[in-house]
């Protein structure tokens, strides 16, 4: 349905997003069990992880650098913290309160900017731990007609950070792009494997609709979206059913919906209570957190290059803005920017490289491709020597069998033109064209570049693909 | 003249030790008596919930097999110790006095035990203690009560009572337990020992289980100072297992002990003299003064109305911790629990047939003082009388080295007189401004009271006063010969 | 004595520390806890505007270890302790509602 995102009646909805995400550490937040997936059940367990009588936390450092290293790339200001109780009693968690961070967070006021170069604000991001997990036994499987529970403590204390947005977004697709974007930056600063198939980046969403001018709607907390498919779709879906609620006259409760991936829809989960009293208080077994400058600064020089600005530096290169091109954020989200920046570097046209390697080195590994050999082939296709489907034929030998595109068109029969034919062709196009020909002839080299292209262009297109471009680039440096 | 067959055993902590270490006697002798004196006399005083004989005497095997090796077998070389029934001890049953943790054997041991059995301590076992160590008179054990050993028909003071009472009865020369508002220091007044509440952090938290933990401290019990001291030097000193864990060494003490008061300057707290302090406790803590004075301690008074409100801050604070340190126990991973068809069900259920009443008393009062819309008049308000506490204690301890005052207002009651809640809790009056403040205290007898019942003299220090605080204990003690 | 605290706060509050009160003992709780409250109440003659909270009676900053393995459990060991166990997970009875 092409008008999903669309709310009748003047509705616009309002998200945010509540996005957990588990820390690539080696041991818990709060002591030295295995921070591993999939061990076998309760072996990944100590005093602290069960919270056994007696037992006390002590803080893993290496969670705190990585809240650091994810709130500079976030754009947040870092603070000194305190962590608190969340009291409630549930059997997943082991002491029946949850340790986190409440008033005092580490990273405050950031934003993230999403390809489309708007910026989602960040409100906060705070440390937690993890709990542990139940599996549902009798009945249909899920919580609710469950005869008993099992629980299993291995992901008990396996340290998080909640990173909190602003309501900031207003359509399934940016709610998709945010969390995309999100997981991008947690996997290149290393702070999480963001995988979401394995819950170590679990996002719940807020959505509320109303009118623009009006104050905001009542917002429905969205749970269970383990895919970007999911959260876009359950919130195109929440957003319908509050809009499709309030035009029936009705209103919306505050509660916590999950979403159902067979059906398509969200259902209520829990009404939000009075007796939601978490009863927060400062954990009294930890200390403050407070982190000095030099440690802070120490770990922003260590951040990579982020997303954002991998996808700026490949579209400067390529010659095309990242808005406009698709191609730079699905090569910089594979990961495959440094070789099309290598592939731009020996020559070849950033347009061209970014359909190469957005098409055809999707799957190999960008390591082990001979930059020289594929920028002379992405050449050979753009000067016309070989026409796409050629070029395509070309390449799978050249990663399969290495040598120069040349030798291997030539063992494939892909001939081009002789330089008579070719010469007297060029002659015809120079003379239609005689103002570009004054350009080409008086200009600098970047002016001579463009030119190339377009005699190139025009000289294939007159011999339907069958002219050696880089003949036809060394007949106009010739003759200039 | 004992039988020729029996060894000789000496008394005290530090004479054992010597004895063991040098061959006088083996470590075997000296838990093997005990173990006879607790089996024959316990009966009646209830000190311990758990004798661990077999271990007892393992354990003592082992030390008697280092000193034939020629092995230095530590400073407690054979040395009897019971420990407070919240300190967790592997495979051995730590139950804090609880139906809901009854016959729960923790799968680890505590950082103070561990530390006893490195230094060659011989653990006897787990002493009776007001539940989760919520009472003054140990009178609040699931497990029935334990009773003082210098008048059956009196209460041991709490929560630490059955350690006290193990010293007391001389069941064990030194034991361990927990001081979250007076645990330590009241029981130890009321039985007529030594006990030493450290600062906060001197000594690992880790294995105690928790009362209120930003208030909780372990500490020794012994017959006189010196064994207290020597005991609070084995167990003390940084752990990284507990956070709050000051990154220092234990403090040298013992080697203090001698250096006299000359000099000294000990106020004399008199907020805590009158009202609510019966006559002959205050007199005795005057007594006190003098020999500190006779002594070369320049003695003077001091005015802390503040402490007055101590009591008021304490009974929010450690219910609210208590509230939250306390829901996990839910019949879901250790101890009881009581069937019922859903999860929430079964909590409830196991959570009310395990909690005797002063427990739930407690939560329901922390969990009221932290709820939506309380939290600032009760808990905030506490935590902000707490500031104003510390604050008196530092104008004081401009002027004072270290501050006397009585241990518990009474020498100890007899069972069962005191119903009324609120009434118990005042027994705490001067013992809770040090757990607020994080400082230590300790209590030393000084003479008895009017009943022939021991009374105990406070020795309080700002934090890591350690040495002057004992200094003064050791004076006292001396002044009391 | 002061309404300090309701039955129906007591009975709220049962309900958070997951605690079941009979009549009598929500009664005798409820006096109990308006006595303690009301004597508390003697903080109220202090001046507290501006005062600092104290949480915690040691200026410690910053306390945290290496990101390194440690000692596990052993498993048996500790499901032995365990109330109920099935398949080597805690069992508990049926869960309503989900997680708060
Ligand atoms: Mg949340
Ligand atoms: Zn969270």
């Amino acid at each position: 349905m092409s008008d999903e995102g669309v709310l009748p009646d003047g509705y616009v909805m309002v998200v945010g997003l509540e996005v957990h995400a588990e820390l690539a550490t080696a041991t818990k937040m709060f002591s030295g069990a295995p921070n591993a997936y999939g061990a076998a059940p309760n072996t990944n367990i100590d005093p602290v992880t069960l919270g056994l009588p007696g037992s006390l936390p002590v803080l893993n450092k290496r969670a705190v650098e990585l809240a650091i290293r994810l709130g500079l790339a976030l754009n947040c200001t870092v603070q000194p913290s305190v962590f608190a109780r969340k009291n409630y009693f549930y059997p997943d968690m082991p002491k029946d309160f949850q340790i986190s961070q409440y008033d005092r967070p580490i990273d405050v006021d950031g934003w993230l900017e999403l390809p489309s170069g708007k910026r989602i604000g960040i409100e906060r991001a705070h440390l937690e731990e993890d709990t542990g997990k139940s599996t549902h036994v009798g009945g249909s499987g899920r919580i609710s007609g469950a005869d008993h529970s099992l629980v299993d403590y291995n992901r008990a204390g396996v340290p998080l950070l909640e990173i909190v947005s602003r309501p900031d977004i207003a359509s399934s697709e940016e709610a998709r792009a945010y969390a995309s974007e999100l997981r991008a930056i947690l996997v290149a600063t290393g702070v999480s494997d963001g995988r979401m198939e394995e819950g170590s980046m679990r996002v719940d969403a807020n959505v509320s609709v109303h009118r623009p001018g009006e104050p905001f709607g009542t917002r429905c907390e969205i749970k269970n979206l383990n895919s970007l498919r999911s959260l876009g779709r359950a919130v195109d879906h929440e957003a319908r059913r509050q809009v499709d609620a309030l035009a029936a006259g009705e209103t919306i409760r505050q509660e916590t919906r999950l979403w159902d991936e067979q059906t398509g829809r969200t259902a209520t989960m829990r009404v939000k209570e009075d007796a939601d009293d978490y009863r927060y208080f400062p954990e009294p077994d930890l200390v403050p957190l407070e982190p000095d400058e030099a440690w802070i600064e120490q770990i922003r020089a260590s951040l990579p290059l982020l997303p954002a600005q991998r996808r700026e530096r490949l579209a400067e290169a390529a010659g095309v803005t990242p808005e406009q091109s698709h191609a730079v954020g699905v090569v910089v989200e594979r990961g495959a920017d440094d070789l099309a920046l290598a592939l731009i570097d020996a020559g070849a046209p950033g347009d061209r490289v970014l359909v190469y390697v957005e098409q055809h080195l999707g799957e190999v590994d960008p390591t082990a491709v001979d930059v020289a050999a594929v920028a002379a082939l992405v050449a050979m296709e753009v000067a016309g020597e070989l026409t796409a489907t050629q070029a395509k034929k070309v390449l799978a030998v050249l990663l399969d069998e290495g040598g120069t595109p040349a030798d291997i068109a030539r063992t494939l029969g892909f001939e081009a033109m002789s330089d008579d034919a070719l010469s007297t062709t060029l002659d015809e196009i120079v003379a239609q064209h005689p103002e570009e020909w004054e350009r080409f002839r008086t200009g600098d080299d970047k002016t001579r570049g463009k030119l190339t292209g377009f005699f190139v262009g025009q000289v294939m297109r007159a011999t339907n693909g069958s002219a050696d471009g880089a003949a036809v680039t060394r007949m106009l440096r010739d003759r200039a | 003249m004992s039988d020729a067959d029996e060894p000789v055993i000496p008394l005290g902590a530090r004479a054992i030790a010597e004895a063991v270490a040098a061959g006088r006697i083996t470590a075997l002798e000296v838990a093997e008596a005990h173990l006879d004196g607790l089996a024959t006399r316990d009966e009646t005083v209830h000190a311990f919930l758990t004798v661990t004989a077999e271990q007892a005497l393992a354990d003592a095997e082992a030390v008697d097999a280092k000193v034939s090796a020629g092995a230095d077998p530590g400073p407690l070389a054979g040395v009897p110790v019971a420990l407070k029934d919240n300190l967790c001890t592997r495979g051995v049953a730590t139950t804090c006095a609880s139906k809901i943790l009854e016959g729960w054997k923790p799968p680890y041991d505590a950082t103070v035990v561990e530390r006893l059995r490195a230094a060659g301590a011989v653990t006897l076992g787990k002493a009776n203690m007001d539940e989760f160590a919520m009472g003054s008179s140990c009178e609040n054990s699931a497990f029935g009560p334990t009773r003082n050993p210098r008048d059956p028909s009196r209460v041991p003071g709490g929560s630490s009572g059955g350690s006290a009472a193990a010293v007391a009865a001389g069941f064990a020369p030194l034991a361990l337990g927990s001081d979250t508002g007076g645990s330590i220091r009241q029981p130890a007044a009321l039985c007529g020992v030594v006990g030493v509440k450290p600062t906060y952090g001197a000594v690992s938290r880790y294995g105690l289980v928790a009362f209120a933990s930003s208030l909780d401290q372990i500490g020794p019990f012994a017959a006189d100072v010196a064994d207290a001291a020597l005991l609070l030097e084995t167990i003390g000193g940084h752990d990284g297992r507990d956070s709050t864990s000051i990154p220092e060494e234990a403090p040298e003490i013992s080697a203090h002990l001698d250096d006299g008061v000359d000099g000294l300057r000990v106020g004399v707290v008199t907020d805590l003299l009158g009202d609510g302090i019966a006559g002959d406790v205050a007199a005795r803590v005057r007594a006190a003064a003098e020999a500190l004075s006779a002594a070369g301690a320049k003695v003077g008074e001091v005015a802390i109305p503040e402490l007055a409100y101590g009591l008021s801050a304490y009974y929010l604070i450690a219910p609210a911790e208590a509230s939250s340190n306390l829901a996990r126990f839910d019949g879901v991973r250790y101890g009881l629990r009581v069937d019922a068809p859903t999860t929430a069900e079964m909590m409830v259920a196991t959570r009310t047939a395990g909690f005797g009443p002063e427990v739930k008393r407690r939560i329901m009062l922390g969990t009221y003082a932290l709820s939506a819309g309380y939290y600032d008049a009760y808990y905030g308000k506490a935590l902000q009388v707490r500031t104003l506490i510390c604050r008196a204690f530092e104008r004081a301890y401009a002027d004072f080295d270290v501050l006397l005052t009585p241990t518990s207002p009474t020498t100890a009651f007899e069972l069962g007189a005191t119903t009324d809640p609120l009434a118990m809790y005042l027994n705490d009056v001067c013992t809770i401004p040090s757990n607020l403040a994080g400082h230590p205290a300790m209590s030393v007898p000084f003479g008895v009271g009017g009943d022939g019942l021991p009374v105990g003299v406070q020795v309080l220090a700002p934090a890591l006063g350690e040495v002057p605080m004992f200094r003064a204990a050791a004076a006292i003690e001396e002044g009391d010969r | 004595m002061t309404e300090r605290i309701s039955r129906d706060d007591v009975a709220h509050v049962a309900r958070l520390a997951n605690l079941a009160l009979d009549d009598d003992e929500l009664t005798t709780m409820t006096r109990q806890l308006a006595a303690v409250l009301d004597h508390a109440a003697d903080v109220e003659t202090l001046e507290l505007d501006g005062v600092e909270p104290t949480t915690h009676p040691l200026p410690l900053r910053n306390v945290w270890r290496d990101d390194v393995v440690g000692p596990t459990l052993d498993r048996d060991e500790v499901l032995a302790a365990a109330p109920a166990v099935v398949n080597d997970r805690f069992e508990v009875p049926a869960i309503l509602g989900g997680e708060p």
